[in-house]
């Protein structure tokens, strides 16, 4: 047994057994981070607030909702909307977060292209990154299910017959995905198991993932430069704290980090009690119906663009270049041959243009998805999607032709 | 070196342990996953085809899905003659002409709407159309509306059963 004295304090007490004062060394302050970065940085630390709001919203959902077909629906809508004190409170937060979070998403994954941290040693960052992405899409669509209104319905149904493989007609692979010929009690009760139990936990274990991957490139910074942290943190700790191009985690970066927090909680809050709407589909408000299809059936905002790329084009090559656009975000790192890790403006006009055109198209994507597929909008979102694909098989030549900066 | 030995035995032991628990729990994961069998026994719908009235569509359920009943009237009948594929789908109960079909975008699963005035079906999610027969009229379906097992007893259809008729309509490719 290891040797312990008696305890001159409680957190010396802690200390022996748990090394308390080590711990918050390496987790907080001696974690170093570059001086050099802007507000697109808090979009982690804001990802991490928004998760917990979800669980905290969700852990009191749970309590009220019934995973049963004929009572899911009203169970929401009644029980918890008018019912429980505070209900709406909850539902609201919860489905406002699973919106917002997306968009805070797109934003850390937009930064992260912008400014190459997907490059030299950051690769797996990015991979678990996208593996997050992939998790909470599964999630947020789980989660969608779980009102048993027409929407959950009926993007259920779209959904799992993606799995038929269009003409490989695999449908017993979608019957048993479903657990009966349309979605029903089965299918409901694995939905709501996936949701509260089995993806959340692989969230937690990919937000770990996430988290190690950064530890050892550390966080990149505005310009890309190398950072030599060793030599840089010892120069912070032996008192030049001006002259050293790194700061403590804790407190330096996160009384930054949790300033753009607050603002951002602000904004969200204010969408919440004032403008949660956006999150609510109306259609969602008809109890589910396998006998009637909403006019028009659309996903979340956030699958729009990869929807779009779905729709124009035939069963087969949908699905192909569908699956297309939901991996190929994942091989960035590889696919991207340049050896500059700076700004995408600072890489020269090929990958500058490509960047901003990539952002703008996948805008165009989600705005041509939401829309109804006739006439002019059909015609331009075929453009895009085309456009889209492209773009990701262009961007290998472009990047091996681009210059040494 | 002895005790290597023996550790690795007993690492190769254990592996050859667990990988049979491991498929055997595979198989009963992917069991628990199957549809029920109180689902697969609720798989049969009867119609009696002489309460249709011509050129009214009509949805019945069966297995959960929509089933879409059209008594041909005599102008549809002669506006399909001699297109061949048309005429592969009906299904005929005595001197009548019916279009019965699974009522899901053969797409992705929506149901498409009747339109009276145009008589064809137009499918909200991806702007897809079928004609009064089922056959597609837009892409994105792949195929017509599928047509559902269906054996014929008098002027009774039931639905789920595998009768001649329909067995012809699968080897010649008509349906699914």
């Amino acid at each position: 047994m290891a040797h312990f004295t008696k305890a001159t304090s409680v957190k010396d007490w802690l200390n022996q057994r748990l090394a308390i004062e080590k711990v918050e060394k390496v987790m907080a302050s001696e974690y170093w981070i570059p001086k050099n970065i802007n507000f697109l940085w808090a979009m982690g630390m804001i990802l991490v607030v928004t998760f917990v709001l979800l669980l905290v919203s969700g852990i009191f959902l749970l309590m009220y909702y019934v995973p049963t077909v004929d009572e899911a629906f009203d169970s929401v809508n009644y029980t918890i909307m008018r019912e429980v004190d505070f209900g709406w409170l909850w539902r609201h937060v919860h489905g406002v977060a699973a919106s917002v979070v997306f968009l805070i998403i797109y934003i850390h994954m937009f930064t992260g292209i912008y400014y190459g941290s997907y490059k030299k040693g950051r690769e797996m960052i990015w991979i678990s990154g996208m593996l997050l992405f992939v998790a909470f899409s599964a999630e947020a669509f789980s989660g969608y299910m779980l009102p048993w209104g027409q929407m959950s319905y009926w993007a259920g149904m779209v959904i799992t017959n993606l799995f038929s493989g269009g003409s490989l007609h695999a449908n017993f692979l979608v019957e048993w995905i479903r657990g009966d010929y349309v979605p029903a009690q089965a299918f409901l009760g694995r939905f709501f198991m996936l949701h509260v139990l089995l993806i959340p936990v692989a969230i937690m274990g990919l937000i770990g993932l996430h988290f190690a991957a950064l530890r050892i490139p550390h966080v990149n910074n505005q310009d890309g430069g190398e950072i030599d942290f060793d030599v840089e943190s010892k120069k912070y700790l032996d008192g030049d704290k001006a002259g050293s191009k790194v700061m403590r985690f804790a407190n330096d970066f996160m009384s930054k980090d949790m300033m753009v927090v607050g603002i951002f909680l602000i904004f969200f809050f204010y969408l919440v009690f004032y403008n949660y709407g956006f999150a609510m589909d109306a259609v969602n408000f008809d109890p589910a119906d396998g006998l009637k299809t909403p006019t028009h059936i659309y996903p979340e905002w956030y699958f729009l663009w990869s929807y779009e790329i779905l729709r124009p084009f035939n069963i087969d090559l949908g699905l192909v270049l569908f699956g297309f656009a939901q991996v190929i975000f994942v091989f960035l790192p590889f696919i991207d041959r340049s050896p500059n890790s700076i700004p995408a403006n600072r890489r020269g006009t090929a990958f500058k243009v490509w960047f901003w055109l990539m952002l703008s198209n996948m805008i165009v994507l989600t705005a041509m998805g939401k829309l109804p597929p006739e006439g002019m909008f059909s015609a331009i979102g075929l453009v895009s999607a085309i456009l889209f694909i492209v773009q990701w098989l262009a961007l290998p030549i472009i990047t091996s032709m681009e210059k040494k900066v | 070196m002895e005790n290597n030995n023996r550790r690795g035995f007993m690492g190769k032991a254990f592996g050859a342990v667990a990988a049979v628990g491991a498929v055997g729990s595979l198989v009963a994961m992917k069991k628990t996953w199957d549809p029920l069998p109180s689902v697969k026994a609720a798989g049969f719908t009867t119609l009696d085809m002489s309460i249709y009235a011509e050129g009214v569509m009509v949805t019945e359920k069966w297995r959960g899905k929509p089933i879409f009943v059209l008594k041909k009237s005599e102008r549809l009948m002669a506006q399909e003659k001699g297109n061949a594929a048309a005429e592969a789908r009906n299904i005929k109960i005595g001197n009548d002409n019916f279009m019965v079909a699974i009522g899901l975008c053969t797409h992705l699963g929506c149901i498409p709407a009747f339109r009276k005035d145009e008589g064809n079906f137009l499918c909200a999610c991806h702007g897809g159309m079928f004609d009064a027969s089922g056959l597609v009229l837009k892409v994105p379906p792949p195929r017509g509306f599928d047509i559902p097992p269906f054996k014929i007893e008098g002027n009774k259809l039931v639905l789920g059963e595998v009768g001649p008729e329909w067995q012809a309509m699968k080897d010649n490719g008509v349906t699914l």
